[in-house]
C-alpha cells in the first residue's frame, strides 16, 4: 500500500527528479555545453569496427543512412551502447554524439545501459500472452535472476506467433515454449550449446495443407545435380530428424481440397 | 491426386534448398524478370494495373495505381520494400523471406523497371536476424548471377539492391516512420502530402510496397495481370497468405484465395480453437482492426467485405481468442502495446494511449464506473483521424469496437472489480454510507 504523510494523506510515489512521470530521471547537465563531433586523431576506434562503419556509409547516397547498422556494429564491439562507443561511432560518422544518442534511444534493440551479453527477447504481445507468454517470462526472469551474462527482456510481437509463446535468444527464434523451457535456455547458454535445438523457427514447416499435399508427392531433388545449402533450415534431403514436440511437422488434415475456395 | 491446390506464394516452399538460387533458378525463377524487361516499363505497370493487387501491407491501396503515381523523368528514384513487419499478428513476409527469398527480389527488380527507379532498399526489421542473413545471401547470389547491378541481362535497366536492418521500432512500418529510419532518423511519420510516391527517400520519388505484394509480381508477370485478376473477387484480387495465430489447433501461414468465408480459414484451415472451448472475438487483420465476434465468422475474408462489415483485412493477421480470456485482458495487451510503440510525436496519440491504458488499469483495480466506459469510448473517437499516422488508430479502433461489442461483459467486469476492492481495502478509504453517493470515476478521500 501507499505510504502517508503526517497529515494521513496518501502519498504520490515520484521519481529522483521530483517528478511523477518517468523519463527524465538521465536529463543532460545543463551547465555544460553540448558535446562535439570527437576529434578522431585522439578517439581511438577498434579498426574492425571502423571499417564495418565505413563500409556501411558506403552503401546509402547519405551517409547519415547508416547510423543503424553502425550502431548495431558498435553495439556488438561494446556489448552495449555506451558513451565511448557513441564517440567512436561520432568520430567515424562525423555527426554529433546527441544526434546518435536520439537514435539510440529509440530503438528497441539497442541499449543504452550495460547489459548481459546474451539477449533473450521474450515476446509477450497478444498471441504469445494468450498462450502463456506471461508466465514463461515470469519464469525466465527467475531464472536468469542474477546471470551476469543474461539480458531478458519482454519485448513487443517478434513475428512468430505461429510458434507462440515464444521467444529470440540471441537473435534465434524458440518456441513454443513452456515454463520448464526457462530453464534449459540457461542451461544451454551457460553450456554453448545451441539453445532449444528441437523448438527452433527455422526447422517449423509450413502448416498449409495445400502446400503439405503438393509437396508429398512433388520432391525429388537430385542432391547430384542440384546445389543445395540448409540455410532454409533443411537438409538436403530435407528435414529427416526426429524432432519432438509441436514443431515436427504436422499430419496433413484429411479435407485436402478445403482450401480451394 | 486431386487437382493441385493452387498456391502462388506458399507453393512448394518448404522444397529444401529454395533459398538458393539454382533451385529457384530450375524452378523457372528470374523468367518473369527476363520477361519484364522484354517488355517496355509501361506494359509492366499497365500489366500491375490489370491484376488489380492491393497492398498487403495493411492499407490495401492497388499497387499499380501506386507505381503509376511516380513521375516520369530522369531523378533520382527510389523503390523501399516494407520488411518491417511488426504488427502483431503477423508473419507472413518472415515465411515468404526465410524461405523463397529469390521471388522477393525478383518482384523488386520487376517492379523497379515498371517505376524507373534505380536504387532499391529492403527494409527488414531488424529482429528478424536470421531471415536477413538469408536475404542477404540470397541479393549476393543473385548480383553475382548478374541479375542486379548495370544494366542487367543485356537490357536499359541498372539496379542496386541494399539490405537495410533496422533495430525494432513497430512505427518503422509505417511507410514515412521508415522512410526517416532509413535516412537514419528516428522513426518519426511525415506529414502527408507530400505522398512518398512524390517526395519520399531522400526527398525523391518513392515507391513503396510491402513483401507479400513484391513477392507476387513475379506470379503476375507469368500469368499476366488479366489472368491474375481472375482469381478472388473483382476487387480483391488474387491470393492472400494469412497468418492464424491464437487460440486454434494449428498456427500458421495459410494461403487462400480472398473470398473464402472466414468461417473456412479460422475452422477449416486452422483448426478452430481448442476442443471444448468457443471463440469469443478475433482480430480479422492485426491487432489493429476493430475485433469481430463469434457471429461474424461468415463473413467472407476479402477486403470490401471486411471492411463493410466495419473492420478490416489490414495485413492478413488473425488472431483468435477463446472465450477462456476476458475482452479486458486483451484490451489491456492492445493497449499496452500501442502506448509502448507510439513514437510520441503526435499528442492525440501519445496521450490517447497512455489515457485509455490508465483507464483499463483502473478497470481491474476496481476503481472504474460505466461511465469510465463512454470516457474510454470518447477518448478513442478523439484519436482517430487527428494524426500524422495511423498508430493512434489503430488502437482506437480495436478499443472502440471492444468497448462497443463487449460492453455488457466490460460493466460485469468493473462491477466484480469494485466489489473485489471493497472487500480488501476500499471501505477503509470511503466511509460507510458515502459510497453510493459518491460512485463517480474519481476515488473519494
Amino acid at each position: 500500500m501507499s505510504a502517508t504523510d503526517p497529515g494521513g494523506r496518501v502519498q504520490v510515489p515520484r521519481f529522483g527528479h521530483g517528478s511523477r512521470v518517468p523519463g527524465w530521471d538521465t536529463a543532460v547537465d545543463l551547465t555544460k555545453d553540448p558535446a562535439t563531433i570527437p576529434d578522431p586523431a585522439t578517439t581511438p576506434v577498434p579498426p574492425q569496427l571502423k571499417e564495418k562503419i565505413v563500409q556501411a556509409m558506403a552503401k546509402y547516397p547519405d551517409r547519415r543512412s547508416a547510423v543503424i547498422p553502425a550502431l548495431h556494429a558498435a553495439q556488438e564491439e561494446h556489448g552495449w551502447i555506451s558513451p565511448e562507443a557513441i564517440d567512436q561511432v561520432s568520430a567515424v560518422m562525423r555527426v554529433t554524439p546527441a544526434y546518435l544518442t536520439s537514435v539510440a534511444t529509440f530503438y528497441d534493440m539497442f541499449f543504452t545501459e550495460p547489459k548481459g551479453r546474451h539477449d533473450v527477447f521474450v515476446c509477450t504481445n497478444i498471441s504469445c500472452s494468450l498462450l502463456g507468454a506471461d508466465e514463461f517470462f515470469a519464469e525466465m526472469l527467475k531464472a536468469a535472476e542474477g546471470h551476469p551474462d543474461l539480458n531478458v527482456t519482454s519485448f513487443e510481437c517478434l513475428g512468430a506467433c505461429d510458434i507462440a509463446p515464444m521467444a529470440s535468444v540471441d537473435g534465434v527464434y524458440v518456441g513454443p515454449l513452456d515454463t520448464e523451457d526457462a530453464h534449459r535456455i540457461v542451461e544451454d547458454l551457460d553450456a554453448g550449446r545451441t539453445v532449444l535445438d528441437h523448438k527452433q523457427l527455422r526447422y517449423r514447416r509450413s502448416t498449409d495443407p495445400g502446400v503439405i499435399a503438393e509437396e508429398a508427392g512433388y520432391f525429388a531433388p537430385d542432391p547430384a545435380k542440384t546445389d543445395m545449402a540448409d540455410t532454409a533450415g533443411l537438409g538436403p534431403e530435407g528435414d529427416n530428424v526426429d524432432r519432438p514436440g509441436p514443431t515436427a511437422a504436422i499430419e496433413t488434415p484429411t479435407e485436402q481440397d478445403e482450401n480451394n475456395g | 491426386m486431386a487437382e493441385r491446390p493452387l498456391k502462388i506464394l506458399l507453393d512448394r516452399i518448404d522444397e529444401p534448398g529454395l533459398n538458393t538460387l539454382a533451385v529457384y533458378e530450375r524452378r523457372g525463377g528470374y523468367q518473369s524478370l527476363r520477361k519484364a524487361l522484354a517488355m517496355s516499363p509501361e506494359d509492366v505497370t499497365q500489366d500491375i494495373i490489370d491484376a488489380g493487387i492491393r497492398g498487403r501491407g495493411g492499407a490495401g491501396f492497388p499497387m499499380g495505381r501506386k507505381v503509376s503515381f511516380l513521375p516520369h523523368g530522369d531523378m533520382d528514384k527510389y523503390l523501399v520494400c516494407n520488411a518491417d513487419e511488426s504488427e502483431p499478428g503477423t508473419f507472413k513476409d518472415r515465411e515468404i523471406m526465410q524461405k523463397n527469398p529469390h521471388m522477393l527480389i525478383e518482384g523488386v527488380l520487376i517492379a523497379s523497371w515498371a517505376a524507373g527507379t534505380t536504387r532499391t532498399f529492403i527494409y527488414i526489421r531488424g529482429e528478424y536476424a536470421y531471415q536477413a542473413d538469408i536475404l542477404e545471401a540470397a541479393i549476393a547470389e543473385a548480383r553475382d548471377a548478374g541479375y542486379i547491378g548495370e544494366k542487367i541481362l543485356g537490357s536499359d535497366h541498372t539496379v542496386s539492391l541494399v539490405l537495410h536492418r533496422g533495430a525494432g521500432a513497430y512505427i518503422c512500418g509505417e511507410e514515412t516512420g521508415l522512410l526517416d529510419s532509413l535516412e537514419g532518423k528516428r522513426g518519426n511519420p511525415r506529414l502527408k502530402p507530400p505522398f512518398p510516391a512524390i517526395e519520399g527517400l531522400y526527398n525523391g520519388p518513392t515507391l513503396i510496397n510491402n513483401v507479400e505484394t513484391l513477392a507476387t509480381v513475379p506470379a503476375i508477370m507469368r500469368m499476366g495481370g488479366k489472368e491474375y485478376a481472375k482469381l478472388g473477387t473483382e476487387t480483391s484480387t488474387g491470393t492472400k497468405v494469412v497468418s492464424v495465430s491464437g487460440d486454434v489447433q494449428r498456427p500458421g501461414n495459410y494461403e487462400i484465395e480472398l473470398g473464402i468465408p472466414s468461417r473456412e480459414l479460422i475452422y477449416g484451415l486452422a483448426g478452430g480453437p481448442p476442443e471444448g472451448r468457443e471463440i469469443k472475438l478475433w482480430f480479422p487483420g492485426g491487432s489493429s482492426s476493430p475485433v469481430m465476434t463469434k457471429d461474424d465468422l461468415d463473413i467472407p475474408y476479402d477486403f470490401d467485405s471486411m471492411a463493410k462489415a466495419g473492420s478490416m483485412i489490414g495485413s492478413g493477421a488473425v488472431i483468435v481468442i477463446d472465450d477462456s480470456h476476458t475482452v479486458l485482458e486483451v484490451a489491456k495487451k492492445v493497449a499496452k502495446f500501442y502506448a509502448h510503440e507510439s513514437c510520441g510525436k503526435c499528442v492525440p496519440c501519445r496521450e490517447g494511449t497512455n489515457w485509455t491504458v490508465k483507464m483499463l488499469d483502473r478497470i481491474e483495480s476496481g476503481e472504474a464506473t460505466p461511465m469510465d466506459l463512454d470516457i474510454m469510448a470518447s477518448v478513442q473517437e478523439q484519436i482517430i483521424g487527428n494524426c500524422l499516422c495511423v498508430l493512434g488508430d489503430a488502437m482506437a479502433m480495436p478499443i472502440g469496437a471492444m468497448v462497443e461489442k463487449f460492453r455488457a461483459e466490460l460493466e460485469a467486469e468493473i462491477e466484480a472489480a469494485r466489489e473485489r476492492a471493497e472487500g480488501a481495502d476500499v471501505a477503509d478509504v470511503i466511509p460507510v454510507g458515502v459510497a453510493d453517493e459518491h460512485a463517480g470515476p474519481f476515488p473519494v478521500h
